[in-house]
């Protein structure tokens, strides 16, 4: 079977071999939890329990805010502290609910559910929306509504994205290989909403103990396949997956609906089946701590809200101080001033890297090589829309496609030059957007 | 745990490749016809290549000193430029004519334009043209006593020898390089080997060097008057500076169009004038000024050459659907 792949791309150090051995292990947290209001794409969740109220495991603190919105869920049981604001990986602010966790764990009944094969489309959705279960790839986009397209008739590849492409992240790969089963039992309730859909589970070629672990469990499943990708960062990124898999291209105007594809990662399909099958809200996830900077990098399964401190010490903390740490990987994650932030439903990985590799190149001018033009993704020219960003010429930039750039970040990793191309790009797209909104 | 992190927008990770290693690379392409230059035309080659070099690294030097910029010239830019310089200089010229070339290629070419990444035609080349206008005699002559053993055609450049009507020009050695001409151009072999290191290391993409080299050949076939004279086309491509020009001048990054397409536009209309100066013009050479004149044309190539962008196609096929 020929590789799915896709045009430009980069190779940096993977890193996965820090933390790939190492299985899934729960954490308890140890200091109290915050659960961000606003950990999805859309309005923040409203809180409806109060300062002093006693919550148990799996009870809901904040109602979704609207239709693209996601309820929350404790994932301990205990006290709430306060409600306050509080600053999230990406430096913005939003208010959190602080929890002191009183370690009994006590849980909620969860609702009965019928079995799945009885359950029609809208219970299933309902079901997943009543979960708070959003895109927990990075983009947190409410699932509910991505499994709600104009047009359901029309959608024919579920796509489960399991390329991890990002470096030092096993957190997916540990899912597969220890829940491949929930995966495929989550990816069947997805089908069951799309009569005339395949499922394709795509996986880099640099796992190839998935590959045939998924392929050998999907060997009698007529509507799922596995398709081997080619290991090159940004394969998981939504459109050149959608490439890879199904040779279909979208672009910025479009949504994956368009080209009659749903994408959703592991972690989301794993969400999806423990909210269907089992009735249980999303209040967990998979992470991974790792990076040069800590001593047993590890693959935890951590309760939402958990601090990333609780995480570090249960990976036997720093073993040499970390110069950097960043939430999720190198390529796109973002960098954290300190590392008490709170565990959210988008948060993938911790990296703590004992270099800081963008301070320490040498910035010169762009010497117009094209190597960010050859490794975009987009197919567009990283160096030329930077130097319209720099001029704010926004004229400029949309006609040179600024618009489809998808912030992966390769044009910033090939510079020669060391110039941050892709924030640059990133910034300039974001004011064009905000421009056009405006006009609207 | 009161110490901050640093922070940064992502990505985190950078890669190894730098200006100044780019560079350093082109540098090591060039040896090649730099040692067999000084192999062919003698120890006046080498004092002219180091006079070169050392005239651009200090114009750039000085420049940025006296603009209280900071000083650039450890990407190795400017040795590049002055190494170029020196290629491009018949080997009998004064010691002050790669002097002065430096300094015009630093400062008038580059510097003046901001430098490094903004000069909007090859400094190497600029200067060489410079050269070329004000000192016809010295920058055209290329027969000497001195070099009496290697003149085969009486003080003729192969290539200017073809031009006048000779036939009886020796293949061999010119792909050798046992010929007249400036310092670096003569070894067709020696540029070949270079220009496969760059292709190798990445540095440069095969775009412009094949559009202009076959374009060139194409040009030649259809209208010198030669037709398929294979042996003619083999001597003018590589005679005179058409393989240091399409491997080592045309591909500057600077200079070129940084879109793919906008690469295979520059190559073809470098082969074209290139084909049309060798052809109609007063002169056996064209390189220089094709590349120079096309180095111009950059803008207006890119202007023209915007890649459609990943998806956009689709996009409208989709809209005539809706329509």
């Amino acid at each position: 079977m020929s590789l799915g792949t896709f045009q430009g791309g980069v190779h940096p150090y993977d890193g996965k071999e820090l933390s790939k051995s190492k299985a899934l292990r729960p954490v308890l947290p140890k200091r109290d939890l915050a659960f961000l209001l606003s950990q999805h794409i859309g309005a923040p969740a409203k809180p409806i329990v109060s300062v002093g109220d006693q919550v148990k495991v799996g009870q809901k603190i904040a109602e979704a805010g609207g239709f693209v919105s996601a309820s929350i869920y404790s994932s301990v049981s205990g006290t709430v502290k306060k409600i306050e604001p509080r600053r999230t990986a990406t430096g913005a602010q939003c208010d959190a609910i602080i929890i002191a966790n009183d370690n009994q764990y006590e849980e909620v009944e969860y609702p009965k559910r019928k079995p799945v094969d009885q359950m029609s489309g809208k219970e299933i959705i309902d079901a997943i929306r009543e979960a708070g279960v959003v895109g927990m790839g990075g983009a947190g986009f409410p699932t509910h509504v991505k499994l709600s397209p104009k047009a359901p008739d029309q959608i024919d590849v579920i796509i489960a994205n399991c390329a991890e492409c990002e470096p030092y992240i096993t957190a997916d790969y540990r899912r597969m290989m220890e829940h491949p089963k929930e995966l495929i039992e989550g990816l069947k309730i997805i089908l069951k909403l799309f009569d005339q859909a395949k499922a394709v589970l795509g996986i880099e070629d640099n796992k190839p103990d998935c590959i045939k672990t998924l392929t050998d469990l999907t060997k009698n499943e007529k509507r799922i396949e596995v398709k081997a990708l080619k290991t090159k960062y940004p394969q998981g990124s939504e459109r050149q997956l959608i490439y890879a898999v199904t040779g279909r291209k979208v672009n910025s105007s479009m949504l994956p609906a368009d080209a009659g594809c749903i994408v959703d990662n592991v972690e989301t399909i794993i969400a999806v089946y423990r909210a269907v099958a089992e009735g249980k809200p999303l209040m967990e996830r998979t992470v991974t701590i790792t990076g040069p900077a800590i001593a047993e990098p590890s693959n935890f399964l951590a309760k939402i809200g958990t601090s990333f401190e609780d995480l570090i010490e249960e990976a036997g903390g720093f073993s040499v101080p970390p110069i950097k740490c960043i939430s999720g990987g190198p390529m796109m994650g973002f960098a954290l001033f300190q590392t008490d932030f709170p565990v959210t439903k988008t948060s993938s990985a911790l990296l703590c890297l004992t270099r800081d590799e963008v301070a320490e190149g040498k910035q010169t001018n762009c010497i117009n090589c094209g190597r960010c033009v050859s490794v975009c993704p987009s197919r567009i020219v990283p160096s030329r829309l930077a130097k319209f960003a720099e001029h704010d010429d926004m004229e400029a930039f949309e006609r040179w496609n600024g618009l489809e750039c998808v912030n992966c970040g390769s044009c910033s990793y090939v510079c020669p030059a060391k110039l941050s191309l892709a924030q640059a790009i990133n910034y300039m797209r974001q004011k064009t957007l905000a421009e056009k909104r405006k006009k609207k | 745990m009161s110490e901050l992190y640093h922070v940064s927008a992502s990505p985190h990770v950078r890669s190894k490749v730098s200006t100044d290693k780019i560079m350093l690379c082109v540098v090591i392409s060039l040896l090649p016809a730099t040692v067999f230059g000084i192999y062919n035309f003698g120890v006046s080659a080498l004092i002219l290549t180091l006079l070169s070099i050392a005239s651009c690294v200090l114009s750039e030097f000085l420049y940025t000193k006296l603009m209280h910029q900071k000083t650039t010239v450890k990407d190795y830019s400017a040795v590049v430029t002055g190494l170029l310089l020196a290629l491009n200089l018949p080997a009998t010229v004064s010691w002050w004519i790669p002097v002065l070339g430096g300094v015009f290629a630093i400062l008038v070419c580059k510097m003046v334009f901001g430098g490094l990444g903004r000069n909007i035609m090859n400094p190497a080349l600029g200067a060489r043209c410079f050269l070329l206008i004000s000192f016809t005699g010295q920058m055209t002559s290329f027969s000497s006593e001195k070099y009496a053993a290697i003149d085969a055609y009486s003080g003729a450049t192969p290539l200017a020898y073809i031009k006048n009507g000779g036939t009886e020009y020796d293949l061999m050695s010119m792909f050798t390089g046992r010929t007249l001409g400036t310092i670096g151009e003569t070894s067709a072999i020696a540029l070949l080997i270079g220009a496969a290191f760059l292709l190798a290391m990445g540095v440069i993409s095969i775009q412009i060097p094949a559009a202009y080299l076959l374009n060139f050949v194409l040009f030649l076939i259809l209208f010198s008057g030669h037709g398929l004279d294979l042996p003619y086309l083999a001597a003018e491509v590589c005679g005179g500076g058409l393989l240091l020009g399409a491997f080592f001048m045309a591909t500057d990054y600077v200079t070129s169009p940084i879109t793919p397409r906008g690469r295979l536009v520059f190559g073809i209309i470098l082969g074209l004038l290139t084909g049309i100066f060798r052809i109609y013009g007063g002169s056996a050479e064209g390189v220089s000024y094709a590349i120079i004149f096309t180095n111009l044309l950059v803008p207006l190539i890119e202007r023209f050459t915007i890649p459609a962008a990943f998806g956009k196609s689709s996009e409208k096929k989709k809209k005539k659907g809706d329509a």
